[in-house]
């Protein structure tokens, strides 16, 4: 699953430890997800969107079946 | 700042949880072999001492098994998939491999007696380098 993850960050000038804390995550983790090797759990897709102020449709991208 | 404290706070606590987990895990492995030299060389084979020393094994076990269960409600969701993978390959090697090395004395295939600590080494080589390994995969 690809996400908007580096883009929205890099808007706000945030690095991945910034995410990470907002998130309550490792760093490791905001890493894996905004690289698209680890997909979030619903609850961590959610609160991703939330933190910037998208929906969940509008951060992460489904990979066509 | 909430969010730093909370992350703060969060790798505090798991950085406290893997020292009370090194900590009862080394009390077991104390007790593990306090039961089994302690009723050779201690308390020779009387049977309320061998009782107490099992009681306390197994109830020092237990403590692990809860303050692994805690570490683990401690970690972010993919640490928590990485130690749970690792923790499945382990499971799954010690149970394939031990069957597999129970029967090579029986097949003739080894002359001495399998030994439990050979599985446990094992199983402990497995974790560390499973953990190693999904640790890689998402750096």
């Amino acid at each position: 699953m690809k996400n908007r993850l580096k883009v929205l960050r890099a808007e706000r000038d945030w690095t991945q430890a910034d995410l990470a804390s907002a998130l309550q995550v490792s760093r490791q983790t905001a890493n894996a997800i905004e690289k698209g090797k680890f997909d979030p759990s619903l609850p961590l897709a959610i609160k991703i969107a939330r933190l910037f102020n998208l929906t969940v449709e509008e951060v992460f991208i489904v990979d066509e079946v | 700042m909430n969010e730093i404290k909370h992350n703060e706070l969060r790798n505090s606590q798991q950085k406290a949880g893997v020292k009370l987990l090194a900590i009862w895990t080394l009390a077991w492995v104390v007790s593990t072999a306090f039961l089994r030299f302690g009723a050779e060389y201690i308390w020779d084979y009387q049977l309320a001492y061998s009782a107490i020393a099992l009681m306390t094994h197994l109830a020092i076990g237990i403590m692990m098994i809860l303050v692994n269960v805690k570490h683990l409600a401690n970690l972010d969701e993919l640490q928590r998939k990485v130690t749970m993978d690792a923790m499945g390959i382990t499971l799954g090697v010690g149970l394939i491999a031990g069957i597999a090395y129970e029967q090579l004395e029986d097949i003739k295939l080894i002359t001495f007696e399998p030994e439990i600590g050979h599985l446990i080494m094992l199983m402990g080589i497995t974790y560390i380098i499973s953990i190693l390994i999904g640790n890689g995969k998402y750096k």
